[in-house]
């Protein structure tokens, strides 16, 4: 029960920054075992921002930990797929090479800033630990480096607080910590994994507008995983979004939200509450997500999806290419987005 | 935390006259004829009866005079006069004496704890449910499950006796050699103990998100292990340490008695078993200090240890 991957745009060969092909990851459990992603094909560019959108069990967080080369093995086994890397497959290069492109190539920012840094180290310590580790900086270098870093991420008084602990900043300036600390080897790639998931409203648009400042300024290519669809509109060039571990539609920002070709979509998009039409009833996706050791056939949205004929229960749904780049996985895009479009 | 010292330093005040008047309570509340009980079986002159009852005080009867002995007591104690055990010997000279013989075991019981327990749980810990991780599992359940009076005449006889790999007793003024089989059976409970705590803990920080966050910054497999893991893990080890060498220095009564080693823990042993209420009141005053000195200090490494706590 695969999907068979049409490549999103037609590009050559290897023209990508990065591109997934077909991913498959399982979790070997005790208990059976999890499908989590099970096709995932996405491509990024130089320079762009891709938003992964999708909910808490969707498989974005696992495609990035692939992409990472970071998954805990076990329970976690990447069965079959490639991840190319300026044309190389990342899958086939030894650990080591693998390591080397962590951080310097490809890093990571994560989602709890407060868990993701070690609590008993200063934070200008696990900022110079990346350059003198990776970088052969001297000690002082590396502090004088940690420092500029801190300053560009705009932490106030950076010389300063280069000796406190995780735990003494707020909750903001510890993602601004972190985002130093993967910004430390000038990646090509960053990959945000719910950056902003465990800030205040307020500090969520401060810290996404310093991902997009920061990517402009340091022309880096960004993968945004979000569950938030709020946060992506003004910060995505496209979006993929991601339901039981595979991609369900895949567009530009503009086009997705003013027309989801996708159930799914549609159903997120409308789930978000709107200011401007007062005493309506927030309207839900019905059921939950599927357990992935028992996804259902064919649609795995099918039992949840208002437009759910017969044919979604048997066949898995193709990507079917919209044009424009866009792709939805589902027997009756062209009629989702043509109800869309009416609304 | 300098605030935060004093505060304890003040309390441990509280807790030593506390300790030390329901020790010396439960030594001396209930004797009968405390004269007869030190001259023993032998017949009591009424002029060396008057004599001694002049000298404790033992003319004042009832609660009034057991705090007017008790005050006695004090006052002595903070002169630094242990007062004589009733054999007439000086407690501050049988202490002087059994001390370093306590603490030269101790270190060895601790230095075995730290060298086998913690590696051991270390590598447990990185290898979780290998072969090593489930044999080390049922071995430290094995030594949880053995008492030690069970445990050190085992090791006495088999390896002192029957195998003459070590000397089976130690008698006074023992060597390091004569020291080490007592050192290894009394530091057996530390070293499981500190095994399965290191092995929970590194196991518990390997799945940390911080560990995530080193991997994606390319850093060395060994270096995420022997920085950031170990780092971590090590902080409830070393505290359930300290407080494990207070508890060793206190000396090891069944472990002391079996081997016949003259330390604090013989001493007090012998002083329970020949109703010596001095001597037993003197000893365990002086292992109040140690035990609370040592926390203290345990408390004081903690903060240094983890910088998320601080005390105010």
């Amino acid at each position: 029960m695969t999907i068979n991957p049409t490549p999103a745009s037609a590009t050559p060969e290897g023209g990508h920054l990065l591109e997934l092909r077909d991913l498959h990851v399982e979790f070997r459990t005790n208990e059976g075992v999890a499908r989590v992603i099970n096709g995932v094909s996405y491509h990024l560019d130089a320079g762009e921002t891709l938003a992964v959108l999708g909910e808490s069990g969707s498989g974005k967080s696992v495609t990035a930990q692939a992409i990472m080369g970071i998954l805990d093995t076990p329970p976690a086994f990447v069965r079959s797929g490639q991840i190319l890397y300026q044309g190389e497959d990342l899958l086939t290069r030894p650990e080591e090479q693998r390591r080397q492109i962590r951080g310097k190539e490809i890093a990571m920012i994560f989602q709890d800033a407060l868990s993701a840094l070690n609590p008993v180290f200063p934070v200008g310590w696990q900022i110079g630990e990346t350059l003198r580790q990776r970088a052969g900086m001297s000690r002082a270098d590396a502090r004088r480096r940690a420092v500029e870093l801190m300053d560009l991420v705009k932490i106030p008084g950076a010389a300063k607080r280069i000796g406190d602990y995780p735990h003494q900043f707020s909750g903001g300036m510890r993602q601004r910590v972190m985002i130093a600390m993967a910004l430390a080897l000038d990646p090509k790639v960053l990959i945000a994994d719910e950056p902003t998931t465990a800030l205040d409203v307020t500090v969520q648009a401060q810290i996404m507008d310093l991902l997009a400042d920061l990517r402009r300024e340091l022309n880096m290519a960004m993968i945004l995983i979000t569950h938030d669809l709020g946060v992506v509109a003004g910060v995505a060039d496209r979006i993929a979004v991601m339901y039981a571990g595979r991609i369900v539609e895949h567009a530009d920002v503009r086009s997705l939200y003013k027309a989801p070709a996708h159930p799914y979509t549609k159903g997120l998009l409308e789930s978000i509450p709107r200011l401007d039409v007062r005493g309506q009833e927030l309207s839900t996706i019905k059921g939950l997500p599927p357990n992935l050791m028992r996804i259902p056939s064919g649609c795995p949205f099918h039992p949840r999806c208002p437009y759910v004929q017969q044919v979604c229960v048997d066949e898995v749904p193709h990507d079917l290419v919209l044009g424009d780049g866009r792709t939805s996985a589902c027997h009756f895009a062209q009629e989702v987005r043509d109800d869309s479009v009416a609304r | 935390m300098f605030r935060y010292i004093l505060r304890r330093l003040l309390q441990m005040v509280l807790a030593f006259f506390g300790t030390t008047l329901i020790v010396y309570a439960l030594t001396f509340a209930g004797q009968g004829d405390p004269i007869q009980a030190l001259a023993g079986e032998r017949p009591v002159t009424p002029a060396q009866r008057a004599y001694l009852t002049e000298k404790y005080h033992l003319d004042a009867t009832g609660v009034g005079g057991f705090f007017y002995r008790y005050f006695d007591y004090v006052k002595n104690l903070l002169q630094g006069n242990l007062g004589e055990s009733l054999t007439g010997r000086n407690i501050g000279d049988i202490l002087q004496q059994a001390w370093p013989v306590t603490v030269r075991l101790a270190l060895i019981a601790l230095a075995v704890a730290i060298i086998f327990g913690v590696t051991a749980g270390v590598l447990a810990g990185i290898r979780r449910a290998s072969i090593f991780d489930n044999s080390t599992l049922v071995l430290t359940l094995l030594v949880l499950g053995i008492p030690t009076i069970v445990l050190a005449p085992l090791a006495q006889y088999f390896l002192g006796v029957k195998w003459q790999l070590f000397p089976p007793t130690a008698g006074s003024d023992p060597t390091f050699y004569a020291l080490l089989l007592p050192g290894i059976v009394l530091g057996s409970l530390s070293l499981a103990t500190a095994l399965r705590l290191t092995r929970a803990s590194v196991a518990e920080n390997l799945r940390a998100d911080y560990v995530r966050t080193a991997r994606s910054k390319g850093l060395v497999k060994r270096r995420i292990v022997v920085v950031h893991v170990l780092r971590n893990s090590l902080i409830p080890v070393v505290t359930f340490l300290g407080v494990e060498l207070g508890n060793l220095m206190s000396g090891a009564i069944i472990t002391e008695g079996v081997f016949n080693i003259p330390g604090v823990g013989f001493n007090l042993f012998r002083g329970i078993r020949t109703e010596d209420g001095p001597l037993v009141v003197g000893i365990v005053s002086v292992l109040v200090v140690v035990y609370l000195v040592s926390n203290l200090v345990v408390d004081v490494l903690y903060a240094v240890l983890d910088p998320r706590i601080r005390y105010e």
